[in-house]
């Protein structure tokens, strides 16, 4: 992952690199603003700058106090900025439209958004993975949905973006152009962890995404190896850090936790075992530990979780014991 | 009373020799302030507490700039942990927005100026406008119990579904903007009362000075929009306390139908705070070139079409909600028609310098900065109206850069500007010149530092509300923290003027800029009643007889 981190930086002044199709006209249409706005900018700063030089109150200088009032400069000034408006506002639209309509024919990824992290599920084989790899020159679509609150979908790079509404499921489409890792960002504020909802996304040779597939299908072997996989997968990365990662997160970390006395926020103690991380994940506000009253509600996994998954997720968890246990 | 009006008397009464009575010394002790129903009065005491919501939502700010100074990759390393971080935003943007903007210029300047302007001596509701005040202050209460118990970590826009389940005091929160709500709306109320009834004879709708017009607008605007706010956050409220259903997912309702609920208020909101700012930059812009304003008639046209067509282009802040593809493209269209009335105004402001007799002192270099940076505020929204590009900067650092430029350098620095320029009206203080030139020129760099760095970050993929951020984005964030540490460092300085003014400011005289409005003709500060007889009415933007008068300092009117 570390590796990634600083995969994309902007290659241009403004934008990161253009990777979808999308970019050409995003990009073009900011250009183009964006000199239109410089075109007024320019002549209105000059315009005040003369002016106070030229009128300003000195000795021996009286200018005219008369109100003025000129139709046609009025007129001009308003009828030209509305055409140049217009014009914005139908490249605009047009631009939208390509993103709107979804063409047949696509890659499908299902996307799922919880508090905080990204799942991506691959219709052509099933398989699941938090970062999004994607066949380059294809049409791709997205089926998003939230299982918790608002979050947004957004990859600079592809200058594409949409909100995913819990109840709702919003469709996003894209054709990477260029291969490559790109930083995927949620966009909408959605609680404590929203800076780290971040990952990658990683556009690839057709060969390359179906080798990627393929493998991603497989479950780890190793049972811990398999805990830690879904560790990554189930939305548990969002609040409880594991390994070197810090223990400050919006929930208990499992670092060096395993076996030990912990307070719960009824005012017991409960030890650390195969029982309280099956109730936890079950029913998690049964056994609400101390000091985190004020940190987002957990929700059930009941039914999310085969138990043989949770058998891999507690022995995930058993094998931090000796982890960097750190004080919270 | 005589001697003080008429300026062509050489013998004004000296502060020294005869002690002037005034809306100050009027009546003593606590209770002669908390009980008052003068409208100068409750106008200081509103300032007074809108410049200390001001400070507060200011150390929030340089908290939020000081977090991200670091990328805070590692959470324990940071300064604020995440869940501390979007409190301190939150309790940002909320401060700034409900206690500060939206009540600065209408109820602090709106307060004092609005009967002055009319030649009257009060608002028309008198005790109404004292219990705006205090439901204001009420409001200001909640916010400062949120901030002592859980603090709010919803956004400012308190979004659902996470404002439902969010463990912060969102019911003090919402509580608080409800009741903020009506204090506006009572204000909103009076100010139209007022403007329709109580002109005096002679001024005539197009014979009222602009700031007014902008008053006029905002309130319509207050009246019409704020209680779909107060029903939203009512309706929240119920939603929290027990599970309504209209926006939460879990019981069938849609988080998006909140949205169109929130911004119903919160768009035209926009347009509470930019407007008034605008009436501000009307005056300023004339009095200080000492020209009469170009276009009048636009000017107050475009206040008007600016409030209408404001109703109508909520839904720009939800372009990619997932509304249908053609309301997101209709409330495109409608969002440019905005744009038009408000490129109007610049361009006639900059006409009123035109051949004038430009005065450059404080309140109108605050103004020159608000043009400059309104102008940068206004185009960089083109770029969030036009579709395809919002697609990409929607809910990013261009956004935020955006409305702070139309927000913070267009209100706040037109804000200013009107109490630079209405200070001695109001106190009877003139302050240093040269000191408060220097404060708007460290406030102008110091914008210009904290927010420009801004866009950059937004088009290559900075989104808003982030304790962390990638490497990448670093530098452009630590000029942005140099930025507002100048920015606040000018501003530091733009109140310690002012302070400075009130213990050692010489006495100001009646007119000093050399304006035709109405309460340039009552002495300064104002006695209680404002004015002994009505004055007489004439054009307020006639400057031809307006001239200055060496011994006394002050400007007045030549008879004719």
């Amino acid at each position: 992952m570390n590796s990634l981190i600083l995969a994309d930086i902007s290659e241009g002044f403004w934008f990161p690199p253009a990777a979808s199709t999308f970019a050409k006209q995003v990009d073009f249409l900011y250009y183009a603003i964006l000199w239109i706005s410089i075109i007024f900018f320019i002549p209105i700063v000059i315009a005040m700058i003369y002016f106070m030089v030229k009128y300003r109150q000195r000795p021996g200088y009286k200018g005219s106090p008369e109100a003025l009032h000129n139709t046609p400069l009025e007129i001009t000034w308003t009828v030209v900025p509305s055409f140049i408006a217009i014009w914005i506002f139908w490249e605009g639209a047009v631009g939208y439209l390509d993103m709107a309509i979804i063409p047949d024919d696509t890659v499908d990824v299902a996307v799922y958004a919880a508090k905080w992290n990204w799942n991506f599920k691959y219709k052509e084989n099933g398989a699941e993975s938090p970062i999004l790899y994607l066949p380059i020159d294809k049409d791709i679509k997205l089926t998003m949905q939230s299982k918790d609150v608002l979050h947004s979908f957004f990859i600079p790079a592809f200058r594409a973006k949409r909100d995913v509404v819990p109840g709702r499921y919003h469709y996003l489409w894209f054709h990477p152009t260029r291969e490559g890792v790109f930083d995927l960002f949620c966009t909408e504020y959605c609680g404590d962890n929203h800076s780290t909802m971040i990952t990658k996304v990683q556009v690839l040779s057709d060969e390359k995404y179906k080798a990627k597939l393929a493998e991603l299908v497989k479950e780890p072997e190793d049972i811990v190896e398999r805990g830690k996989w879904l560790y990554e997968r189930k939305a548990c990365k969002g609040c409880h850090y594991a390994g070197t990662e810090g223990a400050k997160g919006p929930g208990p970390s499992y670092n060096g936790s395993w076996g030990k006395k912990v307070p719960l926020a009824n005012g017991t103690e409960v030890t650390f075992d195969e029982n309280y991380v099956k109730t936890s994940i079950l029913n998690p506000m049964e056994a609400a530990r101390k000091g985190y009253e004020t940190a987002s509600a957990m929700p059930s996994y009941k039914g999310q979780l085969k138990d043989e998954q949770i058998d891999a997720l507690i022995a995930f968890i058993r094998s931090l014991e000796s982890g960097p246990a750190r004080p919270k | 009373m005589s001697a003080v009006t008429s300026p062509m008397t050489t013998t004004v009464a000296s502060p020294d020799k005869s002690p002037e009575h005034h809306y100050l010394n009027h009546s003593s002790g606590f209770l002669s302030w908390a009980l008052t129903l003068d409208h100068k009065r409750i106008g200081m005491m509103y300032l007074a507490g809108i410049l200390f919501s001001f400070f507060l939502g200011g150390v929030f700010a340089l908290a939020i700039r000081i977090h991200l100074w670091n990328p805070n990759l590692d959470p324990e390393a940071a300064w604020l942990s995440n869940a501390t971080y979007n409190r301190v935003f939150t309790l940002h943007g909320a401060i700034m927005v409900f206690l500060f903007i939206i009540p600065s210029v209408p109820a602090a300047l709106g307060n004092f100026l609005l009967p002055i302007m009319l030649g009257t001596k009060d608002v028309a509701f008198p005790r109404l406008n004292l219990g705006s005040f205090y439901l204001w202050v009420t409001g200001l209460l909640f916010f400062t119990y949120t901030l002592f118990s859980s603090g709010i970590d919803t956004g400012w826009t308190f979004y659902t579904p996470y404002s439902i389940e969010s463990k912060s005091a969102v019911e003090a929160a919402t509580l608080g903007v409800f009741i903020l709500g009506f204090s506006s709306i009572f204000t909103g109320l009076n100010f139209i009362v007022t403007i329709n009834t109580m002109r005096p004879p002679g001024m005539t709708w197009f014979k009222m000075p602009l700031f007014l017009w902008a008053v006029y607008a905002t309130s319509i605007i207050q009246v019409l929009a704020t209680p779909v706010l107060g029903i939203t956050v009512l309706l929240l409220a119920l939603e929290r306390f027990i599970g309504i259903g209209i926006f939460d997912p879990a019981l069938n309702g849609d988080p998006v139908t909140f949205q169109h609920f929130f911004w119903f208020y919160s768009h035209p909101a926009v347009y509470i705070m930019i407007l008034p700012a605008m009436g501000i930059i009307s005056e300023l812009m004339s009095v200080h070139s000492h020209k009469g304003i170009f276009g009048y008639r636009m000017i107050a046209y475009s206040s008007i079409a600016i409030a209408l067509f404001g109703f109508l282009v909520w839904g720009h802040h939800m372009f990619t909600s997932g509304m249908a593809d053609v309301t997101t493209i209709v409330f495109s269209a409608l969002t440019f028609t905005v744009s038009i009335p408000s490129a109007i105004k610049v361009f006639n402001w900059l006409g009123t310098m035109y051949q004038g007799t430009v005065a450059l002192n404080t309140p109108m270099i605050y103004a020159l900065a608000f043009i400059f940076l309104f102008t940068i505020g206004g185009l960089t929204g083109l770029f969030l109206g036009a579709l395809s590009t919002d697609m990409h900067l929607h809910d990013t650092y261009f956004v935020v850069a955006h409305f702070h430029y139309v927000m913070m350098g267009g209100t706040l620095v037109a804000f200013l500007g009107g109490l630079f320029h209405w200070w001695p009206k109001m106190t009877g203080k003139m302050f240093n010149d040269t000191a408060g030139i220097l404060s708007a020129a460290i406030v102008f760099v110091g914008f210009n530092l904290t927010f420009l760095p801004q866009f950059v970050l937004g088009t290559r993929g900075m989104p808003r509300r982030y304790a962390s951020y990638v490497r990448e984005f670093q530098q452009l964030h630590q000029l942005s923290t140099i930025g507002a540490m100048t920015l606040g460092l000018g501003l530091l300085v733009a109140g310690l003027v002012l302070l400075h003014s009130l213990f050692y400011g010489k006495k100001a005289p009646m007119n000093p800029w050399g304006g035709a409005t109405l309460e340039w003709e009552c002495s300064s500060p104002p006695p209680h009643d404002n004015f002994s007889s009505p004055p007489t009415v004439g054009d307020p933007y006639d400057f031809t007889s307006v001239e200055y008068d060496g011994k006394t300092g002050s400007y007045f009117k030549k008879k004719k």
